[in-house]
Formats: C-alpha cells, sequence, structure tokens
C-alpha cells in the first residue's frame, strides 16, 4: 500500500496517478474501438469529456449542498481543486445522465456508443482496482489464508488483487468480442454482466460491505439485479442471423 | 463454448434456464455469505487509522501542561491534525483550523493538533501556538508512537473523527482551507449525539 508519494515539498497521490493512467489508456482504446465500428472519434471524445466534466462539478455541487451555508459563505470554494470535497457516487450518476443527454442530442446510436465504450470501461476497471490496491479502499475481511494481506490492523483477503485479475479476466474477454457479432451492445452487456458476476463472487471476501436487513451485503443484491438485467437485455438485443451490425450502419451519418 | 452460448442466446426457452440457474446460484452464493457485522467495518471492531475505523487510543502531555486522552473525547467530533512548526502547509493551514474551532467549539468540536516533537522541537511548538494565538489543545508526540499508530506518511494529516469515536474522513496533505474543514466538522457534528 502506497497512497501518498512525498516528492520534496508535495505529495503525489498514487491513487489518483492510477485513475488517470486508466483515464488516459482507456481513452485510447475508445478512440480505437470508435473508428473500428466507424462511430466519428471526436463524437466519442466529447461524450467522455462531458461526462467526465459534468460528473465532477456535479461531485462538488452534490458535496457543497451537504454544508451549504459554508461554502456560500467562500463561494470560491465551490472551484476548489481538492479531491476531498467531492461525492463521488452522486457525480458518477451525474456524468452518466449528462453523457446519456449529449449522445441522445447527437443522435449517437445507443448500442453502437456503448459498445464503443466497452473497452475502455473495462481497462479503466483495472486500474481502478489498482488505485485500490495503492491506497487500502476496498480491503478484504479478516482470514488466517496463506495468501492473506496484513492491511488495517490485520490479516485480510488481496480483495484488491482479486479486483484486479477479475477486472483483466473481463477485459481480456471484452477485447475479444467473442460474441459481439450477435448484435450491437452485446459486447456492453457481456462485460456488465461478467463484472457484476464478478462483483457478486467477490463481495463475500470483502471487509468494508455494506449489509441490509437479514444480513445481506447490499452489494452483492444489486449486482445479481445487474447481471440478470444484462442478460434480460442480451436476449432481446441479440439478432438472430444478422451479421455483426456496424457493417449496416450508414457510415456517412456517423462520421461526419 | 462460445458457439454453445450464441446458441443459447438465440434460444428463447434455453436462455430462460440460463437466467434462472444464474439467478439460483447467485441468490445462494448471496445467502451463504450473509456475514455478521463484525466481518466489516461496521461497529469499529478494529482500530486502524482509515474511514470506518475506530481511531487508535492515545494519551500525551500537551503543550501549557497537562494531558489528554482521545477516548476520553467521546461525544465529541474530534479533528485530530498531525502537524510540525517546520512543515509550510502544517503552518498555513492553523489559522483556518482555529477559526473552525472557536466557530463550533461549543457546538461539540474538539481539535487535538497533535505536533511531532519526535521530529520538531517542543518550544518552537510552544512559540507557534502562541504567535498564532492556538487556543485549542495541542499534545506532543515525544517518541513518534502516535505518528506511527496513525501511520503518518505525509506532513500534515488530518482524521476526522465523530461522536462514536470513529475516523470519517481523512485528509492527507494542505493546506486545508475553512471551508473544507467547516463542511465536514458541520456533517459530524449534524449527527446525533
Amino acid at each position: 500500500m502506497l497512497p501518498y508519494l512525498p516528492l520534496g515539498p508535495f505529495i503525489l497521490q498514487t491513487t489518483g496517478l492510477a485513475l488517470l493512467i486508466g483515464v488516459w489508456i482507456g481513452i485510447k482504446l475508445v478512440e480505437k474501438e470508435a473508428i473500428r465500428l466507424k462511430i466519428n472519434p471526436d463524437w466519442i471524445y466529447n461524450l467522455v469529456f462531458i461526462g467526465l466534466v459534468s460528473g465532477l462539478i456535479g461531485a462538488r455541487l452534490s458535496y457543497a449542498s451537504r454544508s451549504l451555508n459554508v461554502y456560500l459563505q467562500n463561494p470560491l470554494s465551490f472551484i476548489s481543486l481538492n479531491t476531498n470535497t467531492l461525492s463521488p457516487g452522486d457525480g458518477l450518476i451525474i456524468g452518466l445522465v449528462a453523457a446519456f443527454i449529449y449522445g441522445w442530442r447527437k443522435q449517437l446510436p445507443f448500442r453502437t456508443a456503448l459498445d464503443v465504450l466497452t473497452p475502455g470501461l473495462s481497462i479503466f476497471l483495472v486500474f481502478f482496482g489498482a488505485s485500490h490496491f495503492l491506497n487500502g479502499d476496498a480491503f478484504g475481511s479478516p482470514t488466517s489464508a496463506p495468501w492473506s494481506i496484513y492491511l488495517w490492523d490485520a490479516d485480510r483477503h488481496p480483495s484488491q488483487v482479486y479486483e484486479i485479475l477479475a477486472a483483466l479476466f473481463v477485459f481480456i474477454i471484452v477485447w475479444k468480442r467473442p460474441l459481439a457479432a450477435l448484435g450491437q451492445g452485446i459486447n456492453f452487456l457481456t462485460a456488465l454482466a461478467l463484472t457484476a458476476a464478478a462483483r457478486v463472487f467477490l463481495e463475500t471476501f470483502r471487509g468494508d460491505s455494506l449489509f441490509w436487513p437479514g444480513g445481506f451485503r447490499s452489494t452483492q443484491v444489486v449486482g445479481l439485479l445487474v447481471v440478470m438485467a444484462a442478460l434480460w437485455l442480451m436476449r432481446s438485443w441479440a439478432e438472430p442471423g444478422v451479421k455483426r451490425a456496424e457493417a449496416s450502419l450508414p457510415v456517412e451519418t456517423h462520421l461526419n | 463454448m462460445i458457439r454453445i452460448i450464441q446458441q443459447t442466446l438465440q434460444d428463447s426457452r434455453r436462455w430462460t434456464a440460463v437466467m434462472l440457474a444464474v439467478l439460483l446460484a447467485g441468490s445462494i452464493w448471496s445467502f451463504i455469505s450473509r456475514s455478521p457485522v463484525a466481518a466489516s467495518t461496521d461497529g469499529a471492531s478494529f482500530s486502524s487509522p482509515r474511514e470506518g475505523f475506530s481511531a487508535p487510543d492515545f494519551t500525551l502531555d500537551l503543550v501549557g501542561g497537562g494531558q489528554v486522552t482521545l477516548s476520553d473525547l467521546r461525544g465529541k467530533v474530534v479533528l485530530v491534525n498531525l502537524w510540525a512548526t517546520w512543515c509550510p502547509p502544517c503552518r498555513e493551514e492553523m489559522p483556518a483550523i482555529e477559526a473552525v474551532y472557536k466557530k463550533y467549539k461549543d457546538s461539540g468540536l474538539e481539535v487535538l493538533a497533535v505536533n511531532t516533537t519526535f521530529q520538531d522541537s517542543e518550544g518552537e511548538a510552544a512559540a507557534f501556538a502562541q504567535e498564532f494565538g492556538l487556543s485549542f489543545l495541542i499534545p506532543l508526540d515525544r517518541t513518534g508512537a502516535v505518528s506511527r499508530q496513525y501511520q503518518l506518511r505525509a506532513l500534515p494529516t488530518s482524521y476526522f473523527i465523530d461522536r462514536q469515536g470513529i475516523i470519517r474522513s481523512v485528509v492527507v496533505g494542505g493546506p486545508m482551507d475553512d471551508t473544507l474543514i467547516a463542511s465536514k466538522v458541520e456533517e459530524l457534528l449534524k449527527e446525533t449525539p
């Protein structure tokens, strides 16, 4: 675990660095996939950019709304660069909504756009796991297993390593696109189903789960619902007998 | 394998069977994964310097005499700030901490500005407190035990601790401005004592 690296008078946040590398590689893969699927890469760049910026702004506004009087006394704090005053969960939702609205206004083909984003998102999740490994978040439950790691004053499951391995597995599958020929959006749904299934399985070894009544882990319940939704959509999005759909996309429209 | 999945996907009844099997397997796994609360940080069964855990307890001498024990402050919101006089961001954020302390101390805020005396000077810490007119408690970590206990990696580092003694937020580096400090303190003070 190495969350911060002191460099003279500065502190390098290794977690942030891992996430930045993940975003950078993710965008490169998205660009490559956009060209392959004949979608204008600029539109996808804009989609990602709008999602990220809206997410950041939303995360700050959401945090500030919890102590609005404090922020109104110091309005410049709304634009502070401090990452400690962000609400990441709310930011994620706001970013997704903003990206969706952009895609809708640009009339991007929804399912193909999801396929374009899939490799980038999948590789980002590998680096997301690495960021957890670096800062000790998403830690495992106590165990006496021989491969346990000592973290937060206990021998624990190396849940961050499990997370990285699972994300790598999903990325490899997504990159090979074994089911993509069945229709637009199927590669995205494959990634979604596998990622959610991995969370359902691996949550058992986490030490920071949120428990719901009955002792159920909230992530497992939500994860299982996501797996089911993804499988159901796979069935309805699959196009029997139809070759890969992008071949029939009106190319001139999407490359404008 | 892929071929089988592809064929199954194109057969509505077989795919429904797959979905039901996945649902059953997932439900069984979730059921057997139900865990007692002790397996999580909920209830803070472990004491460790990170969010969600019980704040490691300590007793230290204070600048100006006397002692303070962190666990004696249960029921109050506590900001533990580790600092040194030679650390520029530490110096810069002290007036903001003082301002927030003055504003919220009557509502139940306590500040422990733990000076890392093992790598600083007791005299300079006292002079610094006087120069900046700091009215909160300044414990002295003469041996470095508390810094090790809190796995100090960079100065300053601040821990926002709720009324139950659970660390709710950790800010590494600085300087923190008064908005950041006040927003975190206010959120904890709003919670039921």
